[in-house]
């Protein structure tokens, strides 16, 4: 993919986060995650039975960069709701046991046994967007 | 390769009368943890809290300093 620029790769994170009310950007995917907190992150997440986009960071070093610049956020993995980041995951870690995550997701809190540890079991329509599918 | 107390310095450094815990979390200098007590923070979001910190570091955060794990307060809780 080195036919595709950074500008292209900017204008398609923007989008992602546009179009998508819960966008996680994560290394890896929420049933194959890559990095602990991004595992934490697609758990909380998975834990509230929301629908959610995620994009794999992970084949193009350039996705991380453009898109730190464009949140200002250095580190993976990053949650945007409603085209504004939310946090990484400790924050979403920390809104999800207070149940501010819930509440800004318009959903129920689990009951407290069922704690994220592990993905839910019906995945999110996570097939991660091939950068290179959708940047053709 | 940072050290904790590399960590708690300039923190405290940066943020005066702030109060930070660091914990080095593999032991291998790069997966910190940090509990931060200050009260820059007050009528912050978490967001702008967390930023205000990782502005500290810059681009070692994702570099040497792998992670940087953070949780943050003010003094009033």
């Amino acid at each position: 993919m080195t036919d595709t620029t950074e500008t292209q790769i900017r204008e398609f994170l923007e989008k992602s986060i546009e179009e998508n009310e819960v966008m996680l950007f994560m290394k890896g995917t929420p049933n194959q995650p890559m990095c602990g907190f991004s595992a934490r992150t697609a758990a909380a997440l998975g834990a509230l039975d929301v629908r959610y986009a995620a994009l794999d960071i992970l084949p193009d070093p350039r996705i991380r960069q453009e898109l730190s610049e464009l949140s200002g956020w250095p580190t993976i993995p990053q949650l945007f709701v409603n085209g504004k980041l939310v946090g990484g995951a400790d924050i979403v870690t920390e809104m999800y046991e207070t149940g501010e995550l819930a509440e800004l997701l318009g959903t129920d809190q689990p009951a407290a046994d069922e704690a994220p540890e592990a993905p839910a079991a019906e995945a999110p329509q996570s097939a991660p967007l091939g950068l290179e599918n959708r940047l053709r | 390769m940072p050290t904790a107390t590399e960590l708690k310095d300039r923190i405290e450094g940066a943020l005066p009368g702030a109060r930070a815990e660091i914990q080095d979390l593999t032991g291998g200098g790069d997966h910190f943890r940090a509990e931060i007590v200050s009260d820059r923070f007050a009528g912050l979001s978490r967001i702008d809290q967390h930023k205000l910190v990782y502005d500290i570091f810059g681009t070692e955060i994702g570099g040497p300093i792998h992670a940087l794990s953070l949780k943050t307060s003010t003094p009033e809780g």
